[in-house]
């Protein structure tokens, strides 16, 4: 790989994630008065001026509604949508001063998991041939010998090696999953990006992969941002929390404080909002 | 006599060849007067399909192979075709998960209020717009006048089923089925929602069937809960015993399987319950949760799924009774558990 990548890697003491004043703003178009009027449509900031760090083996929570612009902080990060402003920097090397090869290892390193993995997976594809074709493409040692390189992967994620000549639409969702995340795994990434990647699970498969998240960051030391609209879910895992709103972090903790103390008026509002389980904790009278 | 009363329903669809694919294999519930009754599982449990069928509205190719569904004492299967159209329009009304996808969108939403109200009560242009109007005050969306007017696309997903409650209250049914009427929505639109059903059920004294995955919007609306696992009741009774004191296996892993905002800064694993929900073609002798039980025995592979009274308006399907006399739950945590 390229020598600058490998050389800021070895530098200690920086966050393995620093995200900057990222900034993405998305173009409205202009209805009719606007165009007979000539005039500009200020544009929609989708992500306003976000700042945080995530070390490694740490697991960071994003909470926020629909349409605050979590998903598109993600897929900022690794410009799968490209920033307007602000910095990314992972091990301390900014990921959008590269291209080409460097922005390649860059997000070999980064990966991502998706709330649907029947279309992040391809239909025709065996799972075995889907694992070992990651790993092929960015010439991960072991991916020489398929057959290991596969079953390796299926027993991180807690599957059997029979699952490998089978397609994606023979298995459940829960399982299906779980091959995203060895995809993830197949390329030996340093952060896993999960957005909303248990939210169309069973509460009992869901409980399964939170299970799976926090062995593979014991067992790899992978860090995770871990986005997810359900503030339970993220109580289960994360160790810090981020509230986003509007494009903005109005709020960001250790998961226990901003729980126990929310200071901010929307994360009081979500927390409020929250239906516990226990019906002798009804907010509806 | 129970407002509704749906009695040993079976729902079948086709399968490959001749062969039959059951997704509900025998359901008995009850929905009393003014009574919440919340059904949970997860997916492919029926539940959806034995709430569809109290309006008779299974979707085509499956069909309600046996049982009975009474409402109000009269038999809602042998309805004719009128008889049927003035049942759905009078004594029952139904939402849906998604409020866009049961809304016209060439219409303006009012009209859509309207237009019900001119065919299931008669009324005249003006006073059903008169009684539109009002409806949409009742279901708490502001400046009436002016979303009179709106389309649906112009409106929130809260707002949209905002007006499908309107729309599925405006002739004063005495059940409403709800179908996960809140999983589309933001959880803080979702508390709306749940409020307002709440208002409408103290105003109206309206029964409700509420469909739902979710354990905590269930207990926040009902007073009963029937748990549903791959086409079986497992679980009945007060919401309040099946969360605090849960008698089946089933009822009690998924609840332990539910996240919970007391967690944080508590990141352990669950005890989470392995393997998956059973599919439709998957044919399991005796108890269908068997498979995925930590307590079943060799017999529990011929038993038949049956409700068994275990307390006060409590039943359970499960002879073994493993947690019989137990008492509360404590929600089980930090073990590693291979799936």
């Amino acid at each position: 790989m390229t020598e600058a990548v490998t050389e800021a890697t070895k530098s200690g003491d920086v966050h393995l994630l620093e995200v900057e004043s990222l900034v993405k703003e998305f173009g409205l178009r202009r209805g009719l008065a606007e165009r007979i009027a000539r005039k500009e449509v200020a544009p929609h900031r989708a992500v306003d001026d976000v700042s945080f760090t995530l070390d490694r083996s740490e697991i960071l929570g994003i909470a926020g509604g629909s349409g605050s612009g979590k998903t598109t902080l993600a897929r900022c990060l690794i410009r799968l949508i490209e920033p307007d402003g602000g910095s990314v920097r992972v091990d301390g090397i900014d990921i959008r001063a590269h291209k080409g090869a460097e922005l390649r290892e860059l997000r070999r390193r980064m990966q991502m998991v998706f709330q649907d993995p029947y279309a992040s997976l391809n239909p025709r594809m065996t799972i075995g041939a889907a694992l070992h074709e990651a790993g092929k493409v960015h010439n991960r040692p072991g991916s020489d010998n398929e057959q290991a390189f596969v079953s390796r992967l299926l027993g991180l994620v807690q599957l059997t090696d029979r699952i490998a000549p089978r397609k994606p639409r023979e298995l459940s969702g829960g399982q299906r999953q779980r091959v995203s995340i060895a995809r993830a795994l197949a390329v030996d990434p340093e952060l896993i990006i999960a957005d909303e990647a248990v939210s169309a699970l069973d509460v009992s498969v869901q409980a399964q992969l939170l299970n799976l998240f926090l062995d593979l960051r014991e067992e790899l030391g992978v860090a995770i941002l871990f986005i997810s609209h359900q503030l339970a879910v993220i109580a289960e895992v994360a160790d810090r929390i981020a509230v986003m709103q509007k494009g903005r972090i109005v709020e960001a903790g250790a998961t226990q404080e901003v729980f126990a103390h929310p200071k901010d008026e929307y994360t009081q509002a979500l927390l409020r909002a929250h239906p516990h389980p226990d019906p002798r904790m009804r907010f509806v009278s | 006599m129970s407002l509704l009363e749906i009695e040993s329903l079976r729902i079948e669809f086709p399968g490959e060849e001749d062969e039959q694919l059951v997704a509900v294999k025998g359901v008995d519930l009850a929905v009393e007067q003014g009574e919440v009754v919340g059904l949970v599982g997860e997916s492919g449990s029926g539940k959806s399909l034995t709430c569809r069928a109290v309006m008779r509205m299974v979707p085509e190719p499956g069909a309600i192979s046996a049982g009975q569904v009474r409402f109000d004492g009269e038999d809602v299967l042998a309805l004719g075709t009128s008889k049927l159209r003035d049942f759905r329009a009078h004594s029952v009304g139904m939402i849906y998960q998604n409020p866009f996808g049961s809304l016209n969108p060439t219409m303006r939403v009012g009209s859509q209020i309207a237009e019900t109200l001119k065919v299931n009560k008669g009324m005249k242009r003006d006073a059903a717009k008169k009684e539109a109007l009002a409806l949409l005050d009742r279901v708490g969306i502001e400046d009436p006048e002016h979303r009179y007017r709106a389309y649906p696309h112009e409106l929130s997903g809260g707002m949209c089923q905002r007006v499908m409650i309107a729309i599925s209250t405006a002739s004063s049914p005495r059940l409403m089925l709800a179908d996960e009427p809140t999983t589309a929505l933001d959880v803080t639109t979702q508390a709306q929602i749940l409020k307002l059903l709440a208002k409408m059920r103290a105003e109206e004294g309206m029964a409700m069937l509420l469909v739902s995955h979710d354990f905590g919007v269930v207990a926040q609306a009902c007073d009963r809960v029937a748990v549903m696992y791959g086409g079986h009741i497992v679980e009945t009774g007060p919401a309040e015993t099946i969360y605090h004191e849960p008698e089946h296996p089933y009822t009690r892993a998924l609840l332990n399987s539910v996240p919970e905002l007391d967690s944080a800064g508590n990141v352990q694993r669950r005890a989470a319950l392995a393997g998956h929900p059973p599919e439709l073609a998957e044919v399991i002798p005796g108890c269908v949760f068997a498979p995925r039980c930590e307590h079943a025995k060799q017999d529990c592979a011929e038993v038949a799924m049956k409700l068994e009274p275990v307390g006060p308006d409590h039943a359970s399907a499960c002879p073994v009774r493993p947690y019989a006399n137990a008492g509360a739950r404590s929600v089980d945590k930090g073990q590693r558990v291979e799936a």
